[in-house]
């Protein structure tokens, strides 16, 4: 990435080189310049006489750009390739990526690590889901695309847990609300992963059972003191 | 023998032209266009049309791209005229594909001397009816009409297509779609003008509108190629013969900037799109779609091949091969009315000559297409007041000083030779 923000720079310096080459004056004429920062400046613009301005000349410059980014790109997948059979050279090709296209389901770009996914359900020690069904997230949803029915748990020190934990990935804004309003660090949104594209919209309701197939084990204390999930509290 | 006869038929001939070379190098380049604007514009482009695992780049685009164009639903607006709305798309493609009748796509073959080396030594055995000479009988002349107006014929033809876009532009019951029909013939008719003046040096030096004595008449050296022509105008009598030379080899590259210029005003792409338009504003086949529209699109690129056929014919020597004669690869000599004779030869049998000068042909065919893309991805369109400006008041006015100064050279080198 840098190495063509440095080319595209460098390519903008010659342009300039070649203006002087003209016998124009050195730097353009300063009319006037601003008092709250030196480089804001009025300039007077020098532009070619109609006599002068020749359209073979011109587009013979902007062919010659455009051929040397076509061969560069042309030849790239070659020097790509010399480049890895080199010792030390590094295994992706990131640090040499000309052509900002991804190549979808082959390369991927790693999101942000704060990036909003599809929700998960956390787990207890035991692998119990770690809801306790306390109906804040659906209550706080804007979009009202969760749905929770409580039950009773044989737990006693539990009390609750959600019979039914289900969202409509449709109607999901991706807000991030349910997981901010989550007292026991139950649902979080940090998967990484897109709601799926299904064929039926009953697909895309997600269920306690898929979401607690991609929950983990959080390190949260559950009902006392204790470090919660981001960390805070620990000695 | 009777199937060297079928195949030199004309229609056989053009049927081979148009299935081999024309229409894969069309299809190709609607790929190729894409593909390298993208790496021109540091992208990728389409890569990834594929049949299973063979990906091939993605050059299987095209068939994809036709295929979907074919089932696509053949819409035709309310209020169209039906027959010219069919007609059209048809009258754009036809003159194209015409047209190539005048291009000398290869030499003569001489199929049963295919393995004999024809140097001059064998053709006069073979004149004389000599025994163990190389029989010259059925020759296949690899050009589907030989007349002696050449490439006025290409100029008459191509006219017809200015036609299909101001009949498309009528037709369609739609004010932009008629906007641009006339922005299209009006580009055209002027241009065409510019475009037949820039070739007038070109039949001045060469003495002939014949394409395949043009070529001829190019020899194998590439000094003496339509661009510079330098055999044309050098006098080789005098000592000063290489200043008329010089003269005249400028004015041959004068000739086909002037032309290149105005033939790719001809196939109505950037810098010259206003009768298309494609992106912003509505161009002629607006109220066209699936393969009606394909073909606008599949003429335009079969344009492409054509100019860079005529381009390759009167500038760059047609099929030959730099230093390659009939007989075989030659250092020196000299370039007289049947060719270039003498010097030191590397001889090489017919077929080999045959094969390296149908690949020369066709290399010179896709270097020039893709030039002709590169100068589409590179410069912005024109206003139609400067399109105008350029063709009546730039190129048609150089290119009337090209012929007379062309004329004047011409006239002091043969003064000069004589």
């Amino acid at each position: 990435m840098s190495t063509a923000h440095d080319d595209k720079h460098g390519e903008g310096e010659r342009r300039h080189d070649l203006g002087h080459g003209h016998g124009e004056a050195a730097g353009p004429v300063v009319l006037s310049v601003s008092d709250r920062h030196p480089r804001v400046r009025t300039i007077q613009v020098v532009r070619p006489r109609s006599e002068d301005s020749s359209f073979l000349a011109a587009t013979a410059k902007g062919l010659g750009i455009t051929l040397k980014h076509f061969a560069r790109n042309f030849f790239l997948p070659m020097r790509k390739a010399q480049a890895r059979s080199k010792a030390g050279a590094p295994t992706d090709d990131s640090w040499r990526n000309e052509i900002e296209t991804v190549q979808y389901p082959e390369e991927k770009v790693t999101y942000p690590e704060r990036f909003r996914g599809l929700h998960r359900l956390m787990l207890r020690d035991d692998g119990a889901v770690r809801c306790v069904a306390c109906m804040c997230c659906p209550t706080v949803c804007p979009a009202h695309c969760i749905t929770i029915i409580p039950e009773e748990s044989e737990n006693k020190g539990i009390e609750k847990r959600p019979a039914v934990f289900e969202i409509d990935e449709l109607r999901c804004v991706v807000c991030g609300l349910c997981v901010e309003a989550c007292p026991c660090d139950a649902i979080r949104m940090d998967t990484g992963e897109h709601a799926r594209p299904v064929e039926d919209r009953a697909d895309a309701i997600e269920t306690k059972d898929s979401m607690m197939g991609r929950g983990i084990h959080s390190i949260a204390v559950q009902g006392g003191e204790g470090p919660d999930w981001r960390g805070h509290g620990v000695e | 023998m009777l199937v060297f006869q079928i195949l030199d038929f004309p229609a056989v001939k053009w049927l081979f032209l148009v299935l081999a070379l024309v229409m894969p190098l069309a299809s190709l380049l609607t790929w190729a266009e894409r593909r390298q604007s993208a790496m021109m514009q540091d992208r990728l482009g389409p890569n990834r049309a594929n049949i299973g695992p063979i990906r091939l780049k993605g050059i299987l685009h095209f068939v994809a791209d036709a295929l979907k164009m074919i089932f696509k639903e053949d819409f035709i607006p309310a209020n169209v005229h039906k027959g010219l709305f069919a007609l059209a798309p048809v009258l754009a493609l036809a003159p194209v594909l015409i047209a190539f009748a005048i291009i000398p796509f290869g030499p003569t073959i001489y199929p049963h001397a295919i393995t004999k080396v024809l140097d001059a030594d064998a053709l006069a055995a073979a004149a004389a009816g000599a025994q163990g000479a190389p029989n010259l009988a059925d020759a296949i002349r690899m050009q589907i009409l030989s007349i002696d107006f050449g490439l006025i014929y290409y100029f008459a033809v191509l006219t017809l297509a200015n036609y299909g876009g101001t009949i498309a532009g009528w037709a369609s019951y739609n004010k932009w779609a008629l906007l641009g029909g006339l922005r299209s013939s009006s580009q055209m008719m002027s241009y065409e003008v510019a475009m037949g003046m820039s070739l007038m040096p070109m039949f001045l030096a060469y003495a002939t509108l014949e394409p395949g004595a043009l070529v001829l008449a190019q020899g194998s050296q590439p000094w003496n190629w339509g661009v510079i022509g330098w055999g044309q105008f050098a006098a080789s009598g005098a000592g000063a013969g290489a200043v008329p030379g010089l003269f005249g080899a400028l004015a041959m590259m004068g000739a086909f900037v002037l032309f290149f210029t105005a033939a790719i005003a001809e196939t109505k792409r950037a810098p010259f799109d206003i009768p298309e338009g494609e992106p912003e504003i509505i161009g002629y086949f607006v109220e066209y779609s699936g393969i009606r529209w394909g073909m606008f699109f599949l003429a335009e690129f079969i344009e492409i091949v054509f100019i860079s056929a005529v381009i390759a014919t009167v500038f760059f020597g047609g099929w030959q091969v730099p230093f390659l004669d009939a007989d075989g690869f030659r250092i020196g000599g000299e370039l007289g009315l049947t060719g270039v004779s003498g010097g030191h030869v590397f001889a090489m049998k017919h077929g080999w000559v045959v094969a390296l000068q149908f690949l020369a042909f066709g290399g010179k065919v896709v270097l020039l297409s893709m030039l002709q893309l590169l100068i589409r991805w590179t410069l912005p369109r024109f206003r139609a007041d400067q399109l105008m400006n350029l063709g009546w008041k730039l190129l048609l006015p150089l290119a009337l000083v090209n012929i007379m100064v062309t004329a004047l050279i011409k006239l002091i080198s043969l003064s000069m030779g004589s």
